[in-house]
Order: structure tokens, then sequence, then C-alpha cells
């Protein structure tokens, strides 16, 4: 699902960011991405989300070369992900709802449909009934979850999350790898950038370890 | 959570994949009907919350709207003017005829029997005398200085010889030739075609036309400009926004459309501010323009923007305003990076 075939990504100013990454995420499997802070994992995250090009090598995200697919076409390949932040990334001004539903109207369903999933996606991470309530009027732990649920409203094939439990106690973190845990077994390919070690130990998944831009575990 | 049909074309080769995956996803709201249902109401949602967007932060909307509409209403007030004056001018046009100012000496029956020898003129078509006492009744009804004249002791004007003289539009030289022959006439004192100072006139209005022409592109310019640095600073003023909507995959086109009815907005109500102001001015004008055309026995009335002017004042600026505001957005959108 996700393919990193000797990936260099290079900038002018500090060198060479990541240095040949290969590894393959089949679809359906969960891994963990670590490494201490510059090691180059939200380098890694935003090559995936294609909001850079790699310098050298192949990333192939559901079959599709990064490097081939045109501009104009990068919407649609987003489309096929789910991007969950540390810092959620909502938007302040608008509703729980408007929210979460902002990938359904992007990708262009009607108002029913939006409803529907919206509320489907608000109850799989237990928001029912706080869809009127704007972002900065819940907890941290909330906030991540109508992250989430803005994630997986469309149904993407993959989810990509940096460091989303980065902000929250133990306790909602083991709840958020719950909800991740799920989604996993419906199919959906799941990485995760975190240092979080004792949610890595927790869950006994795949972990791939950036050292200095190399990946050391795989 | 079910999964869709995603990996139902997992087989094909990447290339063909891209465009099978681009369908699928245009057509992800259901049915081709769903989608334009959808589409439209995307539309009329944007249209409005762009509205919204414009009334939520009135004081901003409103200096903007103003400047523009000033702008706006400088250049159609003054295609107005050009509009009345050309009015002015079209009914000249009907009176290019020769006015022949008779020395004083010249007796009335003299100046009849004169009349009288250029109405057989083949060229002329009309003769018309206006004695010394009729220009002076005239004069006084018109030139407001009634009281005045009844003061003086002696008839100041000459006697009028008004000549209408035939084809006079098609054959100038050969007007120009009878104007020559009235001027070498004994009796004559001052031979003048009328229509020399409506040429002039014309000419004139000729220089306001093309005037008024480069003041509406200049404007036009300033319309756009003005809409499109509005909306670049409500862009940057949503930069996050645009930021996460990419993120979720949305199109350039959806993150331009509301700013792109923003500056329609923007530009409907300055043109409706435009016409409001030059109407008033209009208004505030007809009174004493109506006074002055009497005085010069006159039967111009002032005309308004009309319909179809109007309509095209009201699109041509909103047109502007998208068009401003596309400019604007493809630069931006081509130089914002993701964060």
């Amino acid at each position: 699902m996700i393919h990193f075939l000797n990936v260099i990504k290079r900038y002018e100013e500090t060198g060479d960011v990541l240095r040949n990454i290969s590894f393959n995420l089949e679809r359906g499997e969960m891994a963990f991405l670590t490494g201490h802070s510059g090691a180059g994992k939200s380098t890694l995250l935003r090559l995936i989300a294609v909001m850079e090009r790699c310098t050298r090598g192949q990333i192939i995200v559901d079959d599709q070369d990064l490097s081939l697919v045109k501009e104009s076409q990068l919407p649609f390949i987003r489309r096929k992900m789910g991007f969950i932040y540390q810092d959620y990334k909502l938007l302040n001004d608008r509703t729980v709802f408007d929210n979460v539903a902002l990938p359904l109207i992007i990708a262009g369903y009607g108002h029913q449909e939006v409803n529907r999933r919206v509320r489907a996606a608000l109850e799989k991470v237990s928001l029912q009934g706080k869809e009127k309530k704007f972002p900065l009027a819940l907890s941290g732990g909330e906030q991540q979850r109508v992250g989430i649920a803005r994630a997986v409203v469309n149904k993407p094939p993959i989810i990509i999350a940096d460091e989303p439990t980065g902000n929250l106690d133990p306790e909602l973190s083991a709840e958020i790898m719950n909800l991740f845990r799920q989604f996993q077994q419906v199919g959906v390919t799941i990485l995760i950038a975190t240092h979080d070690v004792s949610l890595i130990s927790q869950l006994n998944q795949r972990v791939l370890k950036l050292v200095h831009g190399q990946l050391v575990v795989s | 959570m079910r999964r869709v049909n995603k990996n139902r074309i997992k087989k094909d080769p990447p290339i063909k994949q891209v465009k099978q995956e681009k369908r699928q996803t245009t057509l992800a709201g259901g049915t081709l009907q769903d989608k334009l249902i959808a589409y439209r109401e995307l539309h009329t949602k944007v249209l409005f919350s762009s509205l919204g967007r414009m009334i939520a932060t009135p004081f901003s909307s409103i200096m903007t709207v103003v400047v523009l509409a000033i702008s706006i209403s400088l250049a159609s007030g003054f295609y107005v003017l050009v509009v009345n004056i050309h009015q002015l001018t079209g009914n000249l046009e009907t009176s290019n005829q020769i006015s022949l100012f008779l020395r004083d000496e010249v007796s009335d029956a003299h100046a009849k029997k004169l009349s009288e020898s250029i109405h057989n003129n083949p060229r002329v078509q009309n003769v018309k005398l206006i004695s010394k006492e009729q220009a002076l009744a005239e004069f006084k009804e018109y030139s407001g200085f009634g009281s005045a004249i009844n003061t003086l002791k002696v008839n100041p004007l000459p006697i009028v010889l008004q000549i209408l003289p035939k084809n006079t539009l098609t054959d100038k030289q050969g007007l120009a030739d009878l104007l020559k022959s009235f001027q070498q006439m004994p009796e004559v004192d001052i031979a003048q075609l009328d229509l020399q100072w409506v040429e002039r006139l014309q000419a004139i209005v000729e220089v306001a036309k093309v005037f008024a022409f480069i003041m509406n592109i200049l404007l036009s310019a300033a319309v756009l400009f003005i809409i499109g640095n509005t909306v670049r600073l409500e862009f940057y003023s949503r930069r996050a926004e645009v930021a996460i909507s990419k993120l979720v995959g949305a199109t350039n086109a959806f993150i331009r459309r509301p700013f792109l009815y923003t500056g329609f907005w923007i530009g409907f109500f300055s043109a409706v501010g435009a016409w409001f102001i030059v109407t008033l001015i209009m208004l505030i004008l007809r009174g004493s323009v109506e006074r002055l055309s009497g005085l010069y026995e006159g039967d111009m009335h002032l005309l308004f923007l009309t319909i179809p002017e109007t309509l095209f004042l009201i699109s041509a600026s909103s047109i502007l305003g998208v068009v401003g505001a596309w400019v604007v957005l493809f630069y931006e959108l081509r130089s914002t990076k993701l964060q």
C-alpha cells in the first residue's frame, strides 16, 4: 500500500534528510515510525502526503507512483489518506460537524450523505451530540478525536498520524490507539509517527526507526 | 466501518489506475445526478457563505465597496454626461441653417424683398425673416434681461434671415459656396453657418467620448486591482483553512471558489452603489438642467442610466471582481506551500 524504494530527500541548506529509505507497508498493516527529533519522521510523512517530492527514489502509494502524479491530480491522491496531527489542525471558527464534513464536501457528496457519514464518524469516536460545538470548547482529547473523525470520514484506505498522542495523557492515548486498531481490523493501512515508547511496546506492531535519516529497523 | 470498492481496481497498472481513480473520486457522491445536485448545493452554499463572511466584517467590506462605488460612479457618471451632451448635439444637428445678420441701415421692406429673392434661389429650401421687433421680443423672453431691455431706447438687434438650405448634410462644398455668395451681398453684415459650431461641439463631444473610454478602462483596472488586493488579504487571513482544505484533498478550484464569490459580491455591490451615486447626482442636477434647457428653448431631458446600461454596469463590475480574484488566487495558490 505504501512502498518506499531507495528514497532520498535532500535539501539545499541541510543536506540529506532521508537517505536511501526502503520499506513496504501492506494493506491493513499498522506500523510505528519512530526516531529522535530531526531524524526525518516529519519529512517522510510529508513525502507521503506529497507536500514535497523526493529527490531520488520511488514512492508508490496505492499502486500509484507519486513522482509521476501531476499537480492537478494530487488532491485525488490525498483523498485516499486521512491525516491526523499532534496539533489537530481543526478550523476553530467552524463547528465540529463542519470540520468533520470538510473532506466530504470537498469530494462532492450531497448533504444527506454528508450528514449520515459525519454522524457515523462522530459516533465512531464517541463524540455524538457534540456536532454543534466549536473545537476550542472541547478538551484536547476530544479535539484529537474530531481530527480522527475528519481523517476517517470518507473511509480512506490509508491513515497517517503524526504524534497523535503527543498532547494526551496515557489513558486517552490508549483510547486513541484502540481506535486505530479498529480501523486496522477493517483493512486500513496505518502509519503512526511517534516517540512514545510505552505506546509502541503496548501494541506490539511493526516499528520503522529512523536514525539520522536512515532506516535502522523495519 | 464498511470498506467500499476501493480495493476493486487494485490490479491495474499504475497509469491507468490514475484515470480510474479520478473517475471514481469524481463519482464519489453516487450517480451523476446526485453529483450535479451536490455541486449546485455547494455553489449556492459558497455563494451565501461568502456573502455572510462579508457581512461578518461590515466595516472593511463597506470601506472597500464604497471606494469602488465612488470609482465606478466617476466612470459611469462621466459616461452619462457624454451621453447627455451627445443627445444635445443630436438635436442641434437638424438646425444646420445659415443666419444672415443684415446691416442696420437695411429697412424692413428691403429685407422682405431680399428674403423673397433668396427664396427663389434653387439651393434654398426655406427662408424665415425675423424682424428687429420679433428678435427683441424673443430675446426678452429667454435671456432673463427683460426689464433691462425695456430701458433701451434703440433696438440694437439686427434683422435676421434664417435660411434653410437644401441637401445640407450631403453637399458640404455647395453649402460653403452658398454661404460665400450670401456673404458677398451688400445688405449682409454677417453670414453665419450654424453648422460650424455644431461641428465644433460634436468634435468636443468626440474628445469627451474618447476620454470617457480611457477613463472607463483605467477605472476598470482600478476595480480589478482593488478587488484583487481585497481578496488577497482575505486569502491571507484564511491561510490555515486553505492549508487544511488542501491536506484533505481539496482541488484548487474548490479552494478558489469562495474567494471568487467574494470578488463577485464586492463587484456587484460596488456597481449597485455606483448606480445609486450616479442616479442621486442626476436627480440633484435635473432641476437646474431643465431650467437651462428652457433658457435655450431646448427640449432637452436629462438621460439617466438605462436599464441595459445598468445591467451592463452591474455585470461588468461583477465579472471584473471575479477576474480580479481569479488572477490573485492563481498566483497565490501557486506560491502557497503546505505547512
